[in-house]
């Protein structure tokens, strides 16, 4: 059985170590924050300036003066600041934050990602993306091994607008997990019940295999 | 120096021009200038171009500007959500540059701040580079980036003292106070003037220097454009 979305979250906050300052995407990433360990502290940044997102509010706690990236209504905890655009991605971009971890619709095996744009349709924009991948110290990509009609998305080369070269350190699909440490990307981790004859067909990239590869 | 105008209208009066260039605070709908929006509508100003992180929705925000067809270019992070923008940008009325929202908000910075270039990671190796100088420090590859002035800007703050002193309200702040600075004229709206002495000096976010005039805004309509809550749990 593949990874569900939330299956995939919960393997993306295995990344998190405490004492991590991090930044969500939109979509899957931000699920992440719902399967935070116990022992783990981490501090969420929200590119619209704050640190120490905090959960939904309360129905009689919506804030219009509050909320996150992806423009959703939130609340704040005790160590909250807020600060300007400006400084926001002052932090992003000077390497202070620890991790991100965002959706993609295509990665190759140099780490490059493509997530923002589809060419010959309305292009929404890039927000802060481009400047996320390139300054955040460590950035995991989540998307579906395979597009909705199977076609790889995990490639040789992108073949849409990048938003990042050499950028991914961690790539998590609903089939497997790929390292980019090395030269080449190095599959150290399986879904369930996913063989390596399934990832081999429905990648197009180079990878080598971990001699300590993991299955679930 | 009591820097309070009766009106949007009155504090906008003598500054405006068609073809010029404006720069208006707010991320989505959040820490907009509502009433100073709906004034420059009002005074049929054309042909400008805005620099503003998004375009507002349809019916509100910058998107009033848009249906009157007063915005010649965006310099935005993001547009979606505006059916209005999508149509105008796909018929070629509308010219549209995308900045990542850190350039964006860095370029604001420089240009209050008097620098004319920068150097950013941001953008290497995609579309964003195209044209751009690259150059090399120990190893890393950055292309130059240049600041952004504008002839006005409209910057949304939370509350203002007779000097112009602004205080902003938790994320309404976002590009706001980078604005402020980089308006060869501003304007702010805020919810509500204090007396001067009032703010403790070191809590003040944007320093009256920046600001030539601020309204005051009786009600502010804030729509929120996600609403996500939690339940209460017995």
């Amino acid at each position: 059985m593949p990874w569900s979305r939330e299956e995939i979250a919960q393997r993306a906050a295995q990344e998190l170590q405490d004492g991590f300052y991090v930044n969500l995407g939109i979509g899957i990433p931000t699920l992440v924050a719902n399967y935070i360990p116990d022992d783990v502290q981490v501090i969420l940044e929200s590119e619209n300036g704050m640190l120490g997102m905090g959960p939904f509010p309360y129905p009689d706690q919506v804030d219009p003066d509050l909320i996150n990236a992806g423009k959703q209504t939130i609340s704040e905890l005790p160590q909250t600041s807020y600060f300007s655009s400006a400084d926001s991605f002052g932090m992003i971009r000077g390497g202070h934050i620890n991790l991100a971890i965002l959706g993609a619709m295509q990665v190759a095996q140099n780490g490059d990602l493509a997530n923002w744009m589809i060419p010959g349709k309305m292009i929404k924009g890039m927000g802060g993306a481009m400047d996320l991948v390139a300054g955040v110290n460590k950035v995991v990509v989540i998307m579906d091994h395979t597009a909705k009609d199977g076609s790889p998305k995990f490639l040789k080369e992108c073949n849409l607008p990048l938003t990042g070269s050499d950028v991914t350190d961690l790539l998590i699909t609903n089939l497997a997990v790929f390292d980019f440490q090395g030269d080449q990307p190095t599959l150290i981790e399986l879904a369930p019940g996913v063989d390596l004859e399934e990832i081999k067909e429905k990648t197009e990239a180079e990878f080598i295999i971990s001699p300590d590869l993991k299955t679930n | 120096m009591n820097k309070l105008k009766n009106s949007a209208s009155e504090a906008l009066e003598g500054v405006l021009f068609d073809g010029m260039t404006i720069m208006a605070g707010g991320f989505g709908l959040c820490g907009i200038p509502e009433y100073l929006i709906t004034a420059l509508r009002d005074s049929g100003v054309k042909d400008i171009t805005v620099i503003s992180n998004n375009c507002g929705i349809d019916d509100f925000g910058l998107g009033l500007l848009l249906q009157t067809r007063q915005i010649k270019k965006m310099i935005s992070s993001y547009v979606g959500e505006n059916k209005t923008f999508e149509k105008q940008y796909m018929s070629g009325e509308l010219e549209l540059e995308f900045n990542p929202q850190g350039t964006l908000a860095e370029r604001c910075r420089a240009g209050g701040a008097g620098i004319p270039g920068f150097y950013t990671k941001t953008g290497v190796g995609t579309v964003i580079a195209e044209g751009k100088e690259h150059k090399e420090f120990d190893g890393v590859t950055y292309i130059l980036e240049t600041g952004l002035v504008a002839d006005l800007s409209l910057v949304k703050a939370w509350k203002a003292d007779d000097e112009g002193n602004l205080v902003y309200r938790k994320t309404a702040r976002n590009f706001n106070p980078v604005m402020a600075t980089a308006g060869k004229v501003t304007i702010a709206e805020v919810e509500e003037h204090v007396p001067a002495g009032n703010f403790d000096p070191d809590h003040i976010h944007t320093p009256g220097i920046y600001v030539n005039g601020f309204i005051v805004g009786t009600e502010h309509k804030k729509p929120i454009e996600i609403m996500t809550t939690r339940e209460y749990v017995a």
